[in-house]
């Protein structure tokens, strides 16, 4: 008989709970080699599905070297398993529009950030990038740069139906917010390990990573993407949360990108930091503050693709305005938009849109704030069109 | 559960590694809280290479979240002041040392640092050396409300002391991996990391770091610090500078050895003995800067002197200031001030000591109101 072991069903499972960063660090042992006379290229082709939170991929092995966007094929899924088509009518198509690293496949693999299309030509439902491609080109002379500053918090997770935050004791509460904030410690800062992680993925992928830090909620963690131009903010922000994602897979962790996990403590954003050539020039401030006039014009408008929820988070406390009044202030937290003090100062710079919730699309978001401030609104009503087409068509349970 | 170093040990074997043409250099700003303990830091990713201070800008932070500000004036700035390589991100991190300040161009809550420079730029010339013994608890964390010293049986104690000081086995040397972890970090950091040694108190453990001259002493002190808590955290262990953490048992201490360019040289001693008599003669000022929760420690048991009484001695471990036996025998050296509490602010000390002993107390009462009001303005709970 000798040493053979049967794998019974516990012990993988326990493996699978219990060792996850080994079991990683097993796999990445084996290199990419091929034989000398092969080539593959795996290329991971995301894209958003139909609740507009869930993102999607699949590999596609290219039997030779890719190394750009245009020698990508385009593909396509059964849209009927992602809350976006029916199963009679299931295609729906890939087409790549954005190529980098994959941090997870070092040395040869590639992420293809994708839009879909139906059948007939219409992006398919949750597709905003469309629009917002739109409206970027027609500003592209303005120039308009972004920063979002993405907040999430960390879940330890039990299957589909049970999770509670990372570091809080099972079924209670951890001592009051105060501590946690930009914080050090084993008392205070719970998942840096995963924070890293994706600042390194990031950086292989060559994304616009700025900066990070903890958050007031124990166990939330802010990263900033930017400054980008134009339809770049989208791509890069999504392709930055495909990979925090998937970087929790490595430690059984998941993230949380609900605006308001926990009534009364600090709830999720994605603050937008937003600037023109115009603004960024010599007297900018008369820019900034003309932009938000056109922002104050359609506040409600605005909200609406703000993210959904997110009322639970715009209370006016912990740090937010209110949903209801628009508002704005230098140096203040509690406005709907902040004008940082330096660019008070400096009399030119950027402005800081406050209230997107994280689970935001920041193509619509970004799409809004370009459209109001620099063509006056013209793509307003069909941004709001696709918006609500969207909310009737998904197949989605919200 | 996940094991937090097998974790770290994954993360820290994805290199840093970038695509053709582009380079990101990672910052950690680091600074002082409101409570005066509590350090903070978040990143900054400069999209390019940068290895210097001088390279650096100038940033700003949510002062209402960290006791500092309210959330309708929420902004503090921060300034860089000083720059070293980060261990936890090598080769290209650096951690950037920052002091705090309002719009309006005042110290933020708790930044002594401020005031501190100023003394050590008036006393240059004395050369001012310090070396700090830097004591702390290593403790077993669950969460925010639960802890226990490691090593002690939960809920209960450990043998009375005497075995663990300088001790070797697994019997009573609880957390050498974060020890020797925390020495290396500090070394690749350059940061003047003179030894260590395990303590009287099980699970308790010192580090010296000096000598440093001026500022510098402090800029350590508190890098030193945020290491030593960001070691812990790869081994979900927690550690606290509290002076008095079990009565009966032995004190947190920040013992600040100190010496000016005078006391160094050939018949040196006699500048020390001066230098006690100055401190003598402000004993209480000291005591007040020196780490609260003090009375607890200085009991005049466990090695320290009483609180309320000023004293002086070669050799003696129960005297506020101790004459090493090989400075009174070279009859030059340093003395070793015993009063400072493991969570004293290393700013305010090498300070006070300065302005006493160099500049005939001209600062002390710049550096008390500094201390005051910035107790005032904290936005922190109470103890």
């Amino acid at each position: 008989m000798g040493n053979t072991v049967y794998f019974t069903g516990e012990i993988y499972a326990e493996m699978m709970e219990k060792g996850k960063t080994s079991n990683w660090s097993y796999v990445d042992q084996f290199t990419y080699d091929f034989p000398s006379d092969q080539e593959y290229t795996p290329i991971e082709y995301i894209w958003l599905g139909g609740t507009g939170e869930d993102i999607r991929a699949k590999t596609r092995v290219y039997p030779r070297n890719i190394t750009s966007l245009a020698e990508l094929d385009e593909w396509n899924y059964d849209g009927s398993s992602t809350y976006q088509a029916t199963t009679e009518n299931s295609e729906i198509k890939l087409k790549p529009v954005r190529l980098v690293r994959d941090p997870f496949r070092r040395g040869k693999g590639l992420l293809a950030l994708c839009e879909t299309y139906n059948g007939n030509g219409t992006p398919a439902l949750a597709n905003f990038r469309t629009i917002c491609n739109q409206i970027m080109t027609e500003a592209a002379a303005e120039k308009p740069w972004f920063g979002i500053e993405q907040e999430y918090a960390i879940f330890v997770t039990k299957g589909t139906n049970y999770k509670y935050p990372l570091g809080w004791p099972e079924g209670g509460f951890p001592s009051e917010q105060g501590p946690y904030y930009c914080s050090v410690g084993a008392s205070y800062a719970y998942g840096r390990e995963l924070v890293e992680l994706h600042q390194r993925a990031c950086f292989y992928a060559g994304l616009k990573y700025a900066g990070l830090n903890a958050e007031v909620l124990p166990s939330q963690w802010e990263f900033q993407i930017g400054p980008c131009e134009g339809i770049e903010m989208g791509d890069h922000l999504w392709l930055a949360r495909y990979l925090l994602q998937r970087a929790g897979e490595v430690f059984g962790l998941d993230v949380s990108f609900d605006p308001k996990p926990f009534k009364g403590w600090n709830g999720s954003g994605a603050h937008t930091n937003f600037s023109t050539l115009a603004m960024r020039n010599e007297n900018g401030i008369e820019a900034i503050h003309k932009g938000i006039e056109s922002l104050q014009g359609a506040h409600k408008e605005h909200i609406q693709v703000y993210g959904v929820g997110n009322e639970r988070r715009l209370v006016g406390a912990c740090e937010t305005s209110s949903i209801e009044r628009f508002s704005y202030g230098v140096g203040n937290r509690a406005a709907s938009i902040r004008i940082p003090f330096d660019c008070a100062a400096k009399k030119c710079g950027y402005m800081e849109d406050r209230r997107p919730a994280s689970n935001c699309d920041p193509y619509l978001v970004t799409g809004m704030i370009t459209d109001s401030v620099c063509l006056g609104g013209k793509h307003r009503q069909d941004i709001l069109q696709a918006w609500n087409d969207f909310q009737k068509k998904s197949i989605a349970h919200h | 559960m996940q094991s937090k170093v097998d974790a770290w040990s994954y993360v820290n074997k994805q290199a840093y590694d970038f695509p053709e043409g582009l380079h990101f250099t990672p910052v950690e700003y680091i600074w002082i809280g409101g409570t005066g303990q509590d350090i903070r830091a978040k990143t900054k990713v400069y999209p390019r290479v940068v290895t210097k201070l001088e390279e650096l800008e100038e940033w700003n932070y949510d002062g209402s979240s960290t006791y500092q500000a309210t959330t309708e004036n929420s902004e503090i700035r921060l300034r860089p002041v000083k720059v070293v390589k980060d261990p936890f991100r090598r080769p290209y991190g650096l951690l950037a040392l920052c002091e705090t300040y309002h719009g309006d161009g005042t110290p933020a809550v708790a930044n002594f640092r401020f005031v501190a420079n100023k003394v050590m730029e008036k006393a240059k010339s004395q050369h001012p050396w310090f070396g700090f013994e830097q004591e702390y608890c290593i403790y077993v964390t669950r969460g925010t409300n639960y802890k226990y010293p490691l090593g002690w049986p939960e809920g209960g104690f450990p043998t009375q002391q005497g075995p663990y000081y300088c001790s070797q086995g697994a019997s009573y040397a609880y957390g050498r991996e974060l020890v020797e972890l925390h020495q290396r970090s500090c070394a690749y950091a350059g940061i003047t990391y003179a030894g260590r040694n395990a303590e009287t108190m099980p699970s308790q453990w010192e580090y010296q770091n000096g000598p440093c001259e001026g500022i510098n002493s402090g800029d350590e002190m508190f890098l030193s610090r945020y290491l030593l808590r960001r070691c812990g955290e790869v081994f979900g262990l927690d550690v606290s500078f509290d002076p008095k953490p079990v009565k009966g048992w032995a004190g947190t201490g920040g013992h600040c050895n100190f010496s000016t360019e005078k006391m160094r040289a050939a018949g040196g001693i006699a500048e020390i003995q001066a230098a006690i008599t100055k401190l003598g003669e402000h004993h209480n000022e000291h005591i007040l800067l020196y780490g609260e929760g003090n009375e607890q420690r200085l009991t005049g048991k466990n090695e320290t002197s009483p609180i309320d009484i000023f004293s002086y001695g070669i050799g003696s471990r129960a005297a506020s200031i101790r004459i090493p036996n090989g400075c009174n025998e070279d009859q030059k050296g340093y003395l070793e001030d015993r009063r400072p509490a493991g969570n004293c602010d290393p700013y305010l000390v090498t300070a006070l000591l300065v302005s006493t002993v160099c500049l005939n107390g001209e600062f002390n009462q710049e550096l008390i109101d500094a201390y005051k009001s910035s107790k005032a303005r904290s936005l922190a709970p109470h103890h």
